[in-house]
């Protein structure tokens, strides 16, 4: 047996599995969003459907806040962290990465026991404050679940400065803040790129936070749920699908090629 | 065994020519070595010899009169030490070492037999159960060894196996490695880019530039009489001397140096040990500048020539930089090269 | 200097109680006899015991299904980690990049192009194999990088070369060479699969039946249906399960960066 034979071979269980469960679906997927009446038309109904629209812009809108604020968040414990040797340092960590293996729905609930009926907030505030249901709520669960993943991605980048460059922009005379902003936030550049696309296009997409909290707020993986399961509008669900696929993967693709490094979302 | 490679080539998928056809007999036990610098197709002919790289149509490799040419390399029974030895992290010493026998098919009494025998042969006794991890990189480099013998290769198969060690180890293992091949007594190929490792160790060294076999010879008559300059110059350290050669004579500006034979038409090249400082010598030079080397001085020197000369002087005491000295070299010393290159 | 430090230090802090407060909230409120009247009302495990008795199904199938799905990704990652780690180029990249396409696509799309596809396969859509190749979809790509990150590191080219010269054909190369020392990778990818399979969703939502319900499923059950308590003693169930994994994977990760670096 040649080795381009078993090489080959070595592809095919990957290659047919791949085949049929993912290129066919989702070739089925595009053109099944074109099956409706209204055939290709119903990308130009999308654009024609108000509460598709205000859908999209409010999807992007939480996504792009909890994108900011995790960024913000994550940037400053993951460096703090980084360049502190402490005791309780590595317990820090695991908190701060403990929500990476959580689904959605278990983020949910995380939020309504924060600041549900029964939450802690309404518990401790004299008056009446529940928000896990409203806008604010599904902001707190994306920010929940993107903290971790732009923690680890930042902190890898971090490790990896090396120490002289800070080293040496202190010898030149530079004070503490300059440091940071000329030396170690560009070269954390494409790390940033890398985590807020990742924390964009997990937030856009994410179904089972929304799931939980997002009974009263039209985000679109919401909508294309309900699409599907309770009007049974195939088509749309589709097209919408297709829609939202498109822009978290045309996004981490363009955040690639901004970074130079290779990006997942996953979550 | 006797390895005889007739028109062998070597081109890549993207045009270029590693290696120009190349034909070559090496004999039963003999050592060879293949001397180049980096990219002048030494390597690639040792890999095509492995089976690693694959021929040009219309050349042919047969071991003993077998032809090998479309044999797949984990059948042509050869023996291979890698530049950076390739050892199996996940297996001990003593299973990198028994890895080619156990492909042969032998019984387990017998492996273990041979590898104790290799073991003792390469003095890896101590390590003989150590992890890849815990070796240094002298034993690793003796594991490597071992293991390309073990399973007996009918032609043994060296890339660069020194490169890999620092200088100071790099001699001792140099004599070492010497010791240990005519131990073994199979044919081997050698290649390396140090002139020094391929002269101590080959019966035979092949000089490559380019893609071409240059010279290929005993390591005495390559620096004695190379064939081009190239070789000169690789072998030994030739330097142009410049200046014009008229029958048995070279001129230089007003000088006129001796030469053992009428070479007319030919260049000439010196090396720097016969480079002499000698007031009374015909050719005139400035004293650029003077390394002390301990066992001699390296002197550096403007002569009307091409380039500077580089004279190995012994001696308690040299010129100063600055100094104007003359010089002299016997008639036998230079070397008189077709004008190419 | 001081007050940046301290700042960092707050916020960071802030940070973890945000994570942690409500993952105590919900470890404690599985173990309280009423929620409503908090701790004083004593601690118990009879919520955690009708978990078990109402969820332990869902449990066991979400580990069947963790297993099964890491047998598939090993059986179909390891070799075509290999072949792309061979060949590396355009060619391997776009096969891994069209792979990690579930990375980037979220599983809601995934899961309707699955179901338009294969719905009205009757046998097929009832079955657990269904949830399975949504769970190996979205786990692949982890395993198809982890072994190729451990390949491309090791100088796989000449490790195969060298046992080649040594008379390894193709398959014993892949045995005795690639296998062994792409095994850091293997458990690395292997402990993210059964860590991400466990906590699936958004894909397993849609494609399972009232028949095959698993455990994150059963979550979005109690959540909806279930008094406080039990949800949260379902939770705490949960995390029991999926916080050793979690560290045992990033514990096989960075040690499968270390050895390589």
């Amino acid at each position: 047996m040649s080795i381009r034979f078993f090489s080959l071979a070595c592809l095919l269980p990957l290659a047919s599995f791949t085949l049929a469960f993912l290129a066919l679906p989702l070739t089925r997927l595009v053109l099944g969003a074109a099956s409706g009446d209204d055939g290709w038309g119903v990308y130009w109904q999308i654009l024609q459907t108000p509460r598709y629209i205000s859908a999209l812009l409010q999807t992007i809108w939480i996504s792009a806040t909890v994108t900011v604020a995790a960024l913000a968040i994550s940037t400053t414990a993951a460096l703090f962290l980084q360049r502190n040797r402490f005791p309780g340092r590595s317990l820090l960590l695991s908190v701060l990465t403990l929500p990476l293996a959580f689904p959605g729905v278990v983020v949910g609930f995380m939020i309504i026991l924060l600041a549900g009926r029964q939450g802690l907030v309404n518990q401790l505030t004299p008056g009446h404050t529940v928000f896990a249901y409203s806008s604010f709520g599904l902001f707190l669960g994306y920010l929940y679940f993107s903290i971790p993943r732009v923690l680890l991605t930042v902190m890898a980048a971090a490790e990896k400065i090396d120490p002289a460059l800070e080293e040496a922009a202190r010898t030149l005379g530079a004070p503490a803040w300059r440091v940071t902003w000329d030396v170690l936030l560009p070269a954390l550049r494409p790390a940033l790129i890398a985590a807020g696309a990742i924390a964009f296009a997990t937030a856009m997409g994410a179904f089972g936070t929304a799931f939980t909290l997002a009974t009263d707020i039209d985000v679109l993986p919401m909508v294309i749920y309900t699409e599907f399961t309770l009007s049974a509008n195939f088509a749309m669900a589709s097209a919408l699908s297709v829609v939202l696929g498109l822009v978290t993967w045309g996004l981490l693709l363009t955040a690639r090629s901004l970074s130079g490094g290779t990006i997942a979302a996953g979550g | 065994m006797t390895l005889t490679l007739s028109k062998v080539a070597k081109t890549f998928p993207d045009g270029t020519r590693a290696l120009n056809p190349t034909s070559l007999e090496i004999a039963e036990g003999e050592i060879l070595s293949l001397l180049g610098p980096s990219g002048c197709g030494k390597t690639t002919l040792l890999r095509i010899i492995a089976g690693l790289e694959s021929a040009d149509a219309g050349g042919t490799l047969s071991f003993n009169g077998e032809d090998v040419t479309r044999l797949p390399v984990e059948r042509r029974k050869i023996g291979m030490v890698f530049q950076n030895y390739a050892l199996f992290p996940n297996m001990s010493v003593r299973g990198n070492i028994g890895y080619g026998l156990k492909m042969a098919g032998l019984p387990r009494a017998a492996i273990a037999a041979r590898v104790a025998e290799v073991v003792a042969l390469c003095r890896l006794e101590p390590y003989a159960d150590r992890a890849i991890t815990a070796l240094s990189g002298g034993q690793r480099q003796r594991v490597a060894l071992a293991r390309a013998v073990a399973p007996r290769p009918r032609v043994l198969l060296l890339d660069e196996p020194l490169s890999a060690l620092d200088a100071a180890l790099r001699t001792d293992l140099r004599d070492e490695l010497a010791e240990l091949l005519r131990a073994v007594g199979t044919t081997a190929v050698f290649v390396t880019h140090d002139q020094d490792e391929a002269m101590a160790i080959a019966d035979r060294v092949a000089v490559m530039s380019m893609g071409n076999m240059l010279q290929i010879g005993a390591p005495e008559a390559l620096y004695r009489r190379p064939a081009d300059a190239f070789v000169a110059r690789f072998v030994g350290n030739a330097m142009p001397l410049g200046g014009r050669i008229e029958g048995d004579r070279l001129l230089i500006d007003g000088a006129v140096l001796p030469l053992a034979q009428p070479a007319h038409g030919t260049t000439a090249w010196v090396r720097g040990e016969d480079i002499a400082l000698d007031d009374a010598g015909p050719l005139p030079a400035t004293v650029d500048a003077v390394t002390f080397l301990g066992t001699h001085y390296r002197i550096k020197l403007t002569t009307t020539g091409p380039a500077p000369l580089f004279s190995l002087h012994h001696g308690h005491s040299a010129p100063r930089p600055g100094d104007t000295v003359r010089l002299s070299i016997p008639p036998h010393a230079i070397l008189t090269l077709p004008a190419a290159a | 200097m001081r007050i940046a430090k301290a700042l960092q230090l707050t916020l960071t802090l802030l940070a973890c109680a945000f994570l942690l407060v409500p993952t105590i909230q919900s470890v404690l409120a599985g173990v309280t006899a009423n929620y409503f009247r908090g701790l004083s009302s004593g601690l118990t495990l009879k919520w955690v015991a009708e978990v078990w008795s109402l969820y332990s199904g869902s449990i066991f199938l979400s580990i069947g299904l963790a297993l099964a799905c890491l047998v598939v990704t090993t059986l179909i990652g390891v070799p075509a980690a290999y072949a792309l780690a061979r060949r590396p180029g355009r060619g391997s990249r776009v096969i891994e990049e069209f792979v990690s396409l579930p990375l980037a696509i979220p599983g809601l799309a995934l899961a309707l192009a699955l179901l338009q596809l294969y719905g009205s396969l009757q046998g097929f859509r009832a079955h657990w194999s269904f949830i399975l190749v949504g769970h190996v979809l979205y786990t692949l790509p982890f395993m198809l990088r982890a072994v190729l990150a451990v390949l491309a590191a090791i100088d796989l080219r000449s490790l195969e070369e060298s046992a080649a010269t040594l008379g390894a054909g193709p398959w014993r190369r892949f045995i005795d060479v690639v296998v062994p020392n792409a095994l850091p990778g293997v458990l690395a990818g292997g402990l993210t699969v059964v860590t991400l399979s466990i906590g699936e969703f958004n894909l397993t939502w849609m494609l399972h039946t009232p028949f095959l319900k698993t455990l994150p499923v059963g979550l979005a059950d109690s959540y909806a249906s279930m008094r406080l308590e039990i949800a949260s003693a379902y939770t705490l169930v949960f995390f029991v399960m999926i916080v050793p994994l979690l560290m045992a994977m990033q514990w096989a990760s960075s040690r499968a960066q270390r050895m390589f670096r």
